[in-house]
């Protein structure tokens, strides 16, 4: 870790377990000793609750493999007959896990969206932010195959949709798009063939996902947090010891965070599903609206939003390569929004800007606005949307870093959290 | 923020309307559920009635294949006893598995039954789906098992659709032939005819048998077939909720105490043990990028 060690240890055999493997060493420096900066908020608890969750994921995971069947004729029984009605407590695992999965990706949208307002993908943290986007990718394609596993009609024509998309590439190449297409289904339709790889895959992926995480923690201990002033710290006066003073923040905002999360567990456990999904999977019969999960929504509405497929498959995958060039289409100095009165304002729009893309996503792919007498079907709206989209990243973000008149940033970090007359 | 303002309050005046559209279905009237809320439990004399309903008018058409007659007796359902569940069991003909001689059909080429025992699911009302397609004008009536929780809508949808018969279709509507008028169904034209009337069944436990106390009773049985741990999940959802609050509570007050009980001058980490203030280099930004 870069900071240096302060771990001595006290009996004989942490002094010869020290010699030959210092893992308490590691442990004490990177979550006891570790100087955290002393002004993080609120929003930088959710890297915390993001860790505790991907367990909270593979735990009830592993417990419902024992009982689920990955067989097209018996998964959706296993799920719902077996799990949900015989296992003991298997239905509160079960909304655990799928509750779990909508959690997971409230909590990484938090975490992406601070690491955009206080530009923390900057240097030297530009590794740490494309590891993170890693695992956001990793995220997306776990909960696909996920929901593909209880083989309802969502699942079904979800994994139909989804796996289609590489036909588009027919449109280049002919026939090719198709050979990839039937050798991801290990079919020619969607079957059992490609439940079962999909369920391989889904639990194999978490794994990789903590392999990330741990990667992504190291690139974050080296040149350790950014923080919401966006400036380095210069001395220990600007930290604190990661315990006990972020060991209890994280840890109570933690409890606030499964507080909502089991409510909808025990209160409203149906409330990010779709009732489709209760419904098994039927080759022979098109749900009206096949919608994916909440997650993927304001991808999905970029999708719809190009009239062709190829096109728009295109748009969906640079939309999330994006992210990775963020820390260089950035280029401004100054890290913090706090200090960026324009860049400010433009974050807070495409915040609004993705909801309003997970809006459109959720909608019927004919759906209109009527303002008055005028009709704006909202695919234009997708269209906008997805302009604002790219052009936030690759017009406003080079530009404005250079134009914008930034606020002049404190001292350090101790000097303003004093000056505020702190803790 | 200034510029964002404008805009939001533009998208929020533009509220997503559609034509009035004959075929499409109207919004399910809202009820309320004895099962809503936090607290919700079953309510016993309804899921008793609506068994008798799906037993006496469903059960024709509808399978019920995850409900095992076992569960008529488990916590948090109908409330009968055991010995009750076996009667009813009994009453049911389950294909019987091979005999002494190996044959499960007799001279005749008739399957061989049994009564049902309490590990029996309810029997499907017909062999296969193509049986019940030659039933039913070619249409398939749905197992009834998850219908509550596989419908948009809920519990107040199953309750419209099955209330929702015998009203006039507005003019110029075309009630296609062989089905039936019923404005809560996607299309509005419904296969299945109306199955619930005025006295469909006698309810002994001196309920009137209206359309909507038979409708309630069975949409509450059917909701407790697609959600049977409901009441153990409401229940062990407040004892949790209470423990998380506690720890909350106490984690909050750590907290306080642990981030305005430190001194307040730069000195911050000089009393913690464990501090890597000594050692740690001071005042170069450039080795010390983060910490």
């Amino acid at each position: 870790m870069a900071h240096q060690s302060s771990y001595v240890p006290k009996t004989g055999f942490t002094r010869w377990l020290d010699q030959r493997l210092p893992i308490i060493r590691l442990v004490n420096d990177s979550f006891v000793t570790y100087p955290t900066p002393r002004n993080l908020n609120f929003w930088y608890v959710f890297g915390g609750i993001l860790t505790v969750m991907l367990v909270v994921q593979i735990v009830s995971g592993i417990v419902l493999s024992m009982h689920y069947v990955p067989n097209a004729d018996l998964a959706f029984g296993s799920v719902e007959q077996r799990i949900m009605r015989e296992v003991n407590y298997g239905w509160l695992l079960r909304y655990i896990h799928a509750n779990g999965a909508s959690m997971f990706f409230l909590a990484v949208y938090v975490h992406i969206f601070r690491g955009l307002y206080y530009g923390s993908y900057k240097a030297p943290r530009e590794i740490l932010w494309i590891l993170g986007v890693f695992i956001y990718l990793l995220m997306m394609a776990t909960a696909f195959f996920g929901y593909v596993l209880p083989w309802g009609q969502m699942s079904f024509w979800g994994a139909t949709v989804i796996t289609s998309l590489f036909s588009a590439i027919d449109q280049v190449i002919p026939n090719l798009g198709t050979a990839i297409t039937h050798w991801l289904w290990g079919d020619f339709a969607v079957g059992d063939a490609t439940l079962n790889r999909f369920f391989s895959l889904h639990y194999l992926l978490p794994f990789v996902i903590a392999g990330v995480v741990g990667l992504h923690i190291w690139a974050l201990h080296v040149p350790g947090n950014n923080n919401p002033l966006g400036i380095d710290v210069k001395g220990p006066q600007d930290t604190v010891p990661f315990h006990p003073f972020y060991t209890v923040k994280d840890g109570f905002y933690m409890v606030l965070f499964f507080l909502v999360f089991l409510g909808f567990v025990f209160y409203a456990p149906n409330f990010f599903g779709n009732p489709d999904n209760y419904i098994q999977a039927n080759p022979l019969v098109t749900p009206t609206d096949i919608v994916p999960e909440w997650y993927l929504l304001p991808f999905y509405a970029m999708l719809r939003a190009i009239p062709s497929k190829l096109i728009g498959v295109l748009v969906l995958v640079s939309s999330l390569l994006t992210l990775l060039a963020v820390p260089w289409l950035d280029t401004s100095k100054v890290r913090s929004c706090r200090f960026r009165p324009l860049m400010k304002q433009l974050f807070w729009i495409f915040v609004a800007d993705c909801i309003l893309l997970g809006y459109v996503g959720a909608q019927t792919a004919d759906a209109a606005w009527h303002v008055g007498e005028a009709e704006l079907p909202l695919v234009w709206l997708a269209r906008l949307g997805t302009l604002y989209y790219f052009g936030f990243f690759w017009v406003l973000m080079p530009w404005i870093g250079k134009k914008e008149v930034t606020r002049p940033l404190p001292e350090s970090i101790a000097q303003s959290v004093l000056a505020k007359g702190g803790h | 923020m200034k510029t964002v303002w404008p805009l939001l309050a533009v998208l929020a005046l533009a509220v997503p309307s559609s034509a009035e559209d004959l075929t499409q279905p109207l919004a399910p009237q809202t009820q309320a559920w004895s099962f809503n809320g936090i607290t919700g439990t079953y309510d016993r004399g309804a899921l008793q009635r609506g068994f008798q309903v799906y037993k006496e008018v469903c059960a024709a058409c509808h399978s019920l294949n995850m409900v095992a007659f076992h569960d008529l007796a488990a916590p948090g359902g109908p409330g009968f006893t055991e010995a009750q569940a076996k009667v009813i069991a009994a009453t049911y003909k389950i294909p019987a598995e091979p005999d002494d001689k190996g044959d499960i059909f007799d001279e005749k080429g008739n399957r061989l039954t049994r009564p049902g025992v309490l590990a029996d699911h309810f029997p499907p009302p017909f062999a296969n789906e193509q049986a019940a397609r030659a039933s039913n004008g070619g249409a398939l009536p749905p197992d009834l098992s998850l219908i509550v929780k596989a419908r948009q809508g809920g519990p107040d949808y199953v309750y419209s659709i099955l209330t929702g018969f015998n009203q006039n279709p507005p003019h110029g509507f075309t009630i296609q032939n062989g089905k039936y008028y019923n404005p809560y169904f996607a299309g509005r034209n419904i296969s299945m005819p109306p199955p619930l009337s005025q006295g469909s069944v006698s309810f002994s436990d001196g309920t009137p048998a209206t359309v909507a106390n038979e409708a309630k009773a069975v949409v509450t049985f059917l909701a407790w077939t697609s959600e049977p741990q409901l009441e153990a999940r409401h229940r062990i959802g407040l004892q949790v909720l209470a423990f998380l609050v506690l720890v909350a509570g106490l984690l909050f007050l750590s907290y306080r105490k642990v981030w305005h009980g430190k001194p307040e001058d730069e000195g911050v980490v000089h009393d913690l043990p464990g501090s890597p203030t000594e050692k740690a280099p001071v005042g170069d930004p450039d080795t010390l990028s983060g910490g």
